[in-house]
């Protein structure tokens, strides 16, 4: 197994010091070039879960392994997007592309290296220009071409686009999904969107929150681009939801229990 | 009405009623000499060189003390920064040191370095010192964790996550820094300048003072303020707009 999760808890201390369990007993196997989507209602602990595998928070107990190694700190080999693009505001778009090359290659390759996934995402015309004179899906775009230039084995994905507008979206999947076919990377995808989660991925993991667990693993059996199999994709949806309804019917009333009690 | 017209116009109006009311008799010259003997006050002091050689005077204490502030400045503003320690310590003591004007402590400096240039240095230095160390230390603090996840995700750590990210990123507060800590030491630089030796625009304004001569006082009043205004608006001010701007505040 390339990725392998293993009886993955996390607790935070809330503000009265007591254990608040956000993720209990993950298990997960992840294969190689899959591309896995982790789906799930706020609160469900699916971005903790990604950062963990990152290497930027820390597991309470329980063990990530990628290809045997153990993961405790952030590296090179897994390359992450965030929901916002955390592009470094004081260089313009070539340099933050070569921003994580810079002390393993010579300025020439990595300018090189930059200008190839630069060129992916069709940003060429862009290099000089800086993050703030960039839209939301440029900038975007630019963090995911920073994220592959560093040739991870694992580009992982926090929402990265559900600050986008839908058409901006929309445009983005299709580029993700020809990059994912054309570099063949493993892919984590956190998402709170199922149709997002359908139309990429080729595993749905479904979480349930309060704590997180993983509630079913839904393979995608469709053939790429997928924007002409709608019917199979709506079944799939409805499928998903019946597991999702219960979660969301779950905050609902925990909710309102609250207020009660208030 | 372009706001440049109405400043124009407003200027026009105040030195014509203010050359009008001293032609009149309304006040005694010694009270609020006229603008025209400013003006020729003040263009003897340039043709004549002193006022020339008081600005290099000047200009020569305000850069070596605000560059010492800078430096130091920035160095204590990291320190309290990234250690807790010092916070607690220094940190503490720094606001208390800010809010005690500069000049009270020529009357210490005077007696540690004689009433000379470095007197007044010292002043320059602390007047800028306290307030970039605090800007400073708030730069730092505030760098978005966001970025600090990201570089870390792509191999930087340390020192080297230090000077490419934590430092970049909070330059914004770096020239907020340097435009309070210009304006500080340029009026501890005056204050200073009153009380010792020249050539210096604050040492000619008091000699011009001793000797009765107020419109060359108004003349050496007006450098003061347009410099202020000019270095504050035209330069620092520039600088930080357009830094806020690409920094995305």
């Amino acid at each position: 197994m390339f990725i392998s999760i293993n009886q993955l808890n996390k607790q935070f201390l809330d503000k009265n010091e007591n254990a608040a369990t956000v993720l209990k007993d993950i298990d997960l196997q992840i294969n190689k070039g899959e591309f896995v989507s982790i789906l799930g209602p706020s609160g469900c602990g699916k971005s903790t879960l990604l950062s963990i595998v990152a290497g930027l928070t820390e597991a309470t107990s329980g063990k990530i392994l990628v290809e045997d190694k153990e993961i405790k700190k952030p590296g090179k080999d897994r390359g992450m997007v965030f929901q916002q693009a955390a592009l470094f505001p004081w260089i313009n778009v070539l340099e933050n592309v070569m921003f994580p090359l810079k002390k393993d290659m010579s300025k020439k390759d990595a300018e090189a290296q930059a200008r190839k996934y630069l060129k992916m995402v069709q940003l060429t015309n862009y290099l000089d220009h800086y993050p703030h004179e960039l839209s939301g899906g440029m900038q975007q775009r630019v963090a995911i071409a920073r994220a592959l230039a560093m040739d991870p084995e694992i580009l992982l994905m926090d929402e990265p686009f559900g600050a986008l507008d839908e058409q901006t979206r929309t445009r983005l999947h299709g580029q993700l999904e020809e990059i994912w076919m054309e570099t063949k990377k493993t892919v984590m995808f956190v998402t709170h969107s199922i149709s997002e989660s359908i139309k990429l991925s080729d595993r749905i993991i479904v979480m349930g929150t309060r704590p997180g667990t993983v509630l079913t693993d839904i393979k995608v059996d469709l053939p790429r681009p997928r924007d002409a199999y709608k019917t199979e994709m709506v079944e799939i949806e409805n499928h998903i939801m019946s597991y999702l309804k219960k979660e969301i019917d779950k905050v609902i009333s925990e909710e309102q229990n609250h207020e009660a009690n208030i | 009405m372009k706001p440049i017209y109405k400043r124009i116009i407003f200027f026009v109006a105040i030195i014509g009623l203010w050359e009008l009311g001293a032609r009149l008799g309304l006040w005694a010259e010694i009270i609020l000499p006229a603008p025209s003997s400013v003006f020729t006050s003040l263009y003897n002091g340039f043709e004549n060189m002193t006022l020339v050689y008081d600005l290099i005077g000047s200009f020569r204490r305000l850069f070596i003390g605000l560059a010492i502030a800078l430096i130091l400045g920035t160095s204590i503003g990291v320190l309290i920064a990234k250690s807790k320690t010092a916070d607690d310590t220094i940190g503490s003591t720094l606001l208390a040191f800010q809010s005690v004007p500069s000049i009270v402590w020529l009357p210490l400096a005077m007696m540690w370095f004689g009433l000379n240039d470095k007197a007044v240095i010292f002043v320059v230095v602390l007047g800028g010192t306290f307030v970039m160390a605090l800007n400073v230390r708030t730069g730092i603090k505030n760098v978005s964790p966001l970025y600090i996840k990201a570089a870390q995700t792509m191999g930087s750590r340390g020192l080297d996550l230090f000077i490419r990210v934590v430092f970049p990123a909070s330059i914004p507060y770096f020239v907020t820094g340097s435009r309070l800590a210009w304006a500080f030491a340029w009026r501890a630089l005056i204050a200073g300048e009153l009380l010792t030796t020249g050539p210096g625009l604050g040492y000619t304004l008091r000699y011009a003072s001793d000797f009765g001569n107020m419109s060359m006082v108004i003349g050496v009043m007006i450098i003061i303020g347009v410099i202020g205004a000019v270095v504050d608006q035209l330069i620092f001010q520039r600088i930080e707009k357009s830094v806020a701007r690409r920094w995305g505040l």
